[in-house]
């Protein structure tokens, strides 16, 4: 059932993973709720729809964001890309390695939100040490691994970059 | 390890494998509960008390009805023509008292957060518009908050038709006690004050309900960690057969014990999909997770210990007291944590005395339940807190005391004072191995530096047991519907991959990929060949689901004899095929090879065969290629392991933070089928116990009113403030399997709070600050023990 017709809407356009969007959004609809029940894009996750735990962390104009607390109104104009877009790009493909190698997710809902952060990290320092990467991720709760793992990852993902480059 | 483990052909189990399915999860492929939208979807808000003690007096839903988007808005009184109301009854607590419950309250509410009526509309921010125009009256009535007030005369009672709140009473003693404390030439003894606490998974609880008049079935599906269980209920509750009950849990965004009960509002959903013959779905907000989820540890334990001049432990004596909420959980009953944290006062000692009491009395607060290493935490900081102290009183190194008191049961077993059997265990080897990795001696000096240099540090211990993977002994035996059992299915596709369904349920521990592991070992093929499917009753076979750890010890049993048993049909098929006797072939990586070695047929053949040219097969050969095997224990309830963990903490003097440095687990869990995951596991449950340790807390005021709103009140770890941890491992087979795994999932758990307690009290100690007894160990906690030190 539709709730459209009951809602105060609003016209918006934007890029979601590359594509053009165009669409009509309830403006009091979140963009991480829009994402995953407007356009299926179910990879971001919502915790606490408080901005505390990090599971809707999105993409929006080249930065980290919380998708619980843009609207998706707000998203008018904006380049968003989810975990579907960065995975299909192949952008976050090292850390994805190596979280499944290390085995740093458990559950998994909070793991989409955790790869984005972490790729931000590394895109911005290539080397962090393990108190940085903790720090780096401390915006973003996992409630299964006790973090040591998701940490050796990130280190893994980042050692191999630079032996990349 | 038992000369068993090189009898068995090993090349997949025991290795650090990771997870195939973290491929998706990665990618953002995961299916979770919310992921999910069906045709004709509508969405369900609740009503909740704002209150916790509250009669009713008008519940008018009208002007509800007619708010945009609303498809029907439903009290107990539209529900109860389709659901019945429940009660937890258990003969395993004898004279246990509990209400009935409801879907939606009936008359009065007993606790903040309580569902009273449900608001189902075209999506979840119009039902909860639609709430706004409940015409909702009450009168507020006196609430108990604080468990210790709650068996005070005169107290106001949470159920007045019980006419007390005590929900249950434990008791339990043997040997001399009081004996032993006169005789002690030393008794340490504290009050030991815990807070609640929950488990959070990241994914709230959620339910999607469909309901077909027309062949009148009802299919679920859940966030849930035991689809079999909810069945059964679904089916008792809601008065239809099994037969027409599915209940599909797909991927689970964690567990930990608050999903593997009946809650008021998802059969409320399902009632309402019934209903109204339509999909209604329902996922918990954060705020309705904090407040509706299950609850755990409230305990209150004034509890000593005596030691004779030599250092030996003679007794432990306990009282205990235990907030359980407003009503005991359904089905397996909230006072199985008093339970298990009374049993478990101890455990790691040989004592000739032990005497325990507890309380178990109801709230106006949320329910209580089982939440990972259910009670163990409790008893395992008592028991450590007053060993550490004792060592400290006699002035020797609390290891020390420890490897003198070990109980070890040897090869014939043994039962602690408090009565839990003990065998296949390890103590003295795990903290030998402990010493090993953290090198104590190095440490403490390091320590001692630090102190030098005017910081506060600290070191501490906690030796543990935990029972794990309960047998049939335990719920079936006290009538309450809860299966210890598992069985594993596997047959033969026709390109010779193995198609496997298990009753166990995948939550994130990684039991799919260790029961691949067991399957790919017992038939002889390469994992890669193994789809196993969990978590769908309509077609998995009934069996246990996630809970008491246990995957690895009942669920991977039931694996290896399933996979024997289809490697046997394979060899048959083959032998009857070759004129060779069956007996003299083997099966290794999918071909059958004869004595040799030489590769004779392949499994992919047979199966096409055996699918489509049956024909072929020697008259009278018709093979089966699939197999279900049933596995429940003989014998031993549960099975113990046990371990150790260290911790080393910081404390700021200025604000009184406690920072975890570091921090080590040896853990004997038997046979790991996959040590990396194994080890994750322990990592996982460890950061859960450091948050009990230092943060985490359901406050409710004295009137039991909820002061947590959001994440942002109730502090979950995050990664900046947790340590690395070490983890070893020491693997004593369990004698009673072939495989001998044991439970791996709480372990760690069970003995992090414990350690950092100590820790932060050796800290305190060496700064010349009093001691702390009580959960989380708050800033303000820490600043008025430092200070009360130096004051005096």
């Amino acid at each position: 059932m539709s709730d459209q017709g009951f809602e105060a809407t609003a016209a918006i356009a934007c890029t979601v993973n590359g594509e053009p969007v165009r669409a009509t959004v309830p403006v009091r609809q979140s963009l991480v709720d829009w994402l995953r029940h407007g356009l299926g894009l179910t990879g971001s996750h919502v915790g606490c729809e408080h901005g505390v735990c990090g599971a809707c962390t999105v993409v929006v104009d080249g930065r980290t964001m919380r998708g619980c607390l843009l609207l998706a109104a707000q998203a008018d104009g904006a380049v968003i890309e989810t975990i579907e877009g960065a995975t299909a790009s192949g952008r976050v493909e090292a850390l994805q390695e190596a979280f499944h190698a290390r085995a740093a997710l458990q559950c998994g809902f909070c793991t989409p939100g955790m790869v984005l952060t972490a790729a931000e990290l590394l895109a911005d320092e290539p080397s962090p040490d393990r108190p940085r990467i903790r720090e780096a991720l401390s915006g973003n709760y996992c409630r299964c691994t006790g973090y040591h793992a998701i940490v050796d990852a990130v280190a893994d993902a980042a050692a191999h970059a630079v032996r990349e480059r | 390890m038992p000369a068993r483990s090189t009898e068995l052909p090993l090349q997949e189990i025991g290795r650090s494998r990771p997870r195939g399915r973290t491929r998706a999860l990665l990618a953002g492929h995961g299916r979770y509960l919310d992921d999910l939208d069906l045709p004709r979807q509508v969405h369900g808000a609740f009503l909740r008390s704002p209150v916790p003690a509250a009669r009713i007096d008008r519940l008018d839903v009208t002007a509800a009805r007619t708010a945009p988007g609303v498809v029907a808005v439903f009290t107990w009184d539209d529900l109860r023509a389709v659901c019945r109301p429940w009660r937890t009854v258990s003969a395993a607590f004898p004279g246990l008292q509990s209400p009935e419950q409801t879907p939606l309250a009936a008359g009065r509410v007993t606790a903040v957060g309580e569902p009273i009526a449900l608001v189902v509309a075209a999506s979840r921010a119009l039902a909860e518009d639609a709430i706004e125009l409940i015409d909702f009256a009450w009168t507020e009535q006196p609430a108990v908050g604080v468990a210790s007030e709650a068996l005070a005369p005169g107290a106001p009672l949470v159920h007045p038709e019980l006419g007390s709140n005590l929900a249950w009473q434990f008791d339990a003693a043997a040997g001399d006690v009081d004996a032993a404390f006169a005789a002690a030439a030393l008794v340490v003894e504290e009050r030991f004050v815990f807070g609640r606490h929950t488990g959070v998974p990241l994914e709230t609880r959620g339910i999607l309900a469909a309901f077909d008049r027309s062949e009148a079935r009802l299919t679920v599906w859940a966030s849930h960690q035991m689809p079999h269980q909810l069945q059964l209920h679904l089916a008792d509750l809601l008065d239809l057969p099994m037969s027409r009950v599915e209940v599909t849990a797909m991927d689970v965004g964690g567990g930990f014990g608050i999903k593997m009960h009946v809650y008021p509002d998802e059969i409320a959903i399902c009632a309402a999909a019934r209903l109204l013959a339509r999909p209604v779905k329902f996922v918990a907000d954060r705020l309705e997770s904090l407040t509706s989820d299950v609850h755990a540890r409230e305990h209150v334990i004034d509890a000593k210990l005596a030691v004779d001049g030599d250092g030996r432990l003679l007794a432990i004596d306990a009282k205990g007291l235990q907030g359980i909420g407003s009503h005991s959980v359904f089905p397996r009953s909230s006072t199985v944590e008093t339970l298990m944290a009374m049993r478990t006062l101890g455990a790691p000692y040989a004592l000739a005395a032990a005497r325990a009491h507890a309380d178990v009395v109801f709230q106006n607060k949320a329910m209580t339940g089982q939440y990972r290493s259910v009670g163990h935490p409790i008893a395992c900081a008592v028991t450590e807190a007053l060993v550490e102290r004792a060592a400290a009183l006699r002035g020797e190194d609390s290891l020390a005391l420890r490897r003198r008191n070990y109980l070890e049961p040897g090869d014939d077993g043994c039962r602690t004072a408090l009565g839990l059997e003990l065998f296949d265990f390890s103590h003295a080897a795990c903290l030998e191995r402990l010493e090993a990795m953290l090198d104590v001696a190095g440490l403490r000096a390091q320590i001692a530096a630090a102190r030098q240099r005017g910081e506060i540090q600290g070191l501490g211990f906690a030796a543990f047991v935990e029972m794990t993977a309960s047998g049939s002994e335990i719920y079936g035996k006290a009538g309450v519907p809860v299966s210890a059992a598992d069985t594993v299915q596997v047959a033969i596709e026709p390109d010779g991959s193995i198609k496997a369904s298990a009753s166990l349920s995948e939550i994130g521990q990684g039991i799919t990929e260790g029961l691949i592991q067991v399957l790919a070992d017992a038939v002889g093929v390469a994992p890669e060949r193994i789809a196993l499917e969990m978590g769908r009753t309509a077609s998995g076979p009934h069996g246990g689901g996630a809970w008491a750890s246990r995957g690895a010890a009942i669920g991977g049993e039931a694996a290896w004899q399933a996979g024997r048993a289809l490697r046997g049909q394979v060899l048959e098929a083959a032998g009857a095929l070759l004129q060779m006797p069956a007996d003299t072939l083997d099966l290794v990586a999918g071909w059958v090879v004869d004595a040799s070695g030489e590769r004779r047929i392949e499994v992919a053949e047979l199966a096409r065969m055996v699918h489509f040219r049956g024909h072929e097969f020697p008259a009278g050969t018709a093979p089966q290629f699939q197999v279900a095997h049933h596995h429940r224990r003989a014998g031993d309830p549960t099975i113990p392991t046990n371990g150790i963990q260290a911790a080393w903490v910081s404390i700021c003097r200025d604000t009184g933070l406690v920072r975890c440095l570091k921090h080590w687990v040896v853990h004997d869990c038997g046979r790991m089928l996959n040590p990396l995951l194994v080890t994750e596991q322990v990592r996982g449950g460890v950061v859960q116990g450091l948050g009990a340790a230092l943060f985490e807390h359901c406050r409710y005021d004295a009137q039991a009113n909820f002061l947590d709103g959001s994440l942002a009140d109730y502090l979950v770890p995050m990664a900046t403030e947790m340590p690395d941890i070490e983890v070893g491992h020491v693997e004593t087979a369990y004698r009673g399997s072939v495989l001998g795994a044991k439970g791996a999932g709480e372990a760690g758990t069970c003995a992090a709070s414990a350690a950092v307690l100590n820790a932060v009290n050796d800290a305190l100690r060496a700064a010349g600050g009093t001691s702390i007894a009580t959960l989380p160990l708050t800033p303000p906690l820490v600043l008025a023990a430092l200070e009360g030190g130096s004051s005096g």
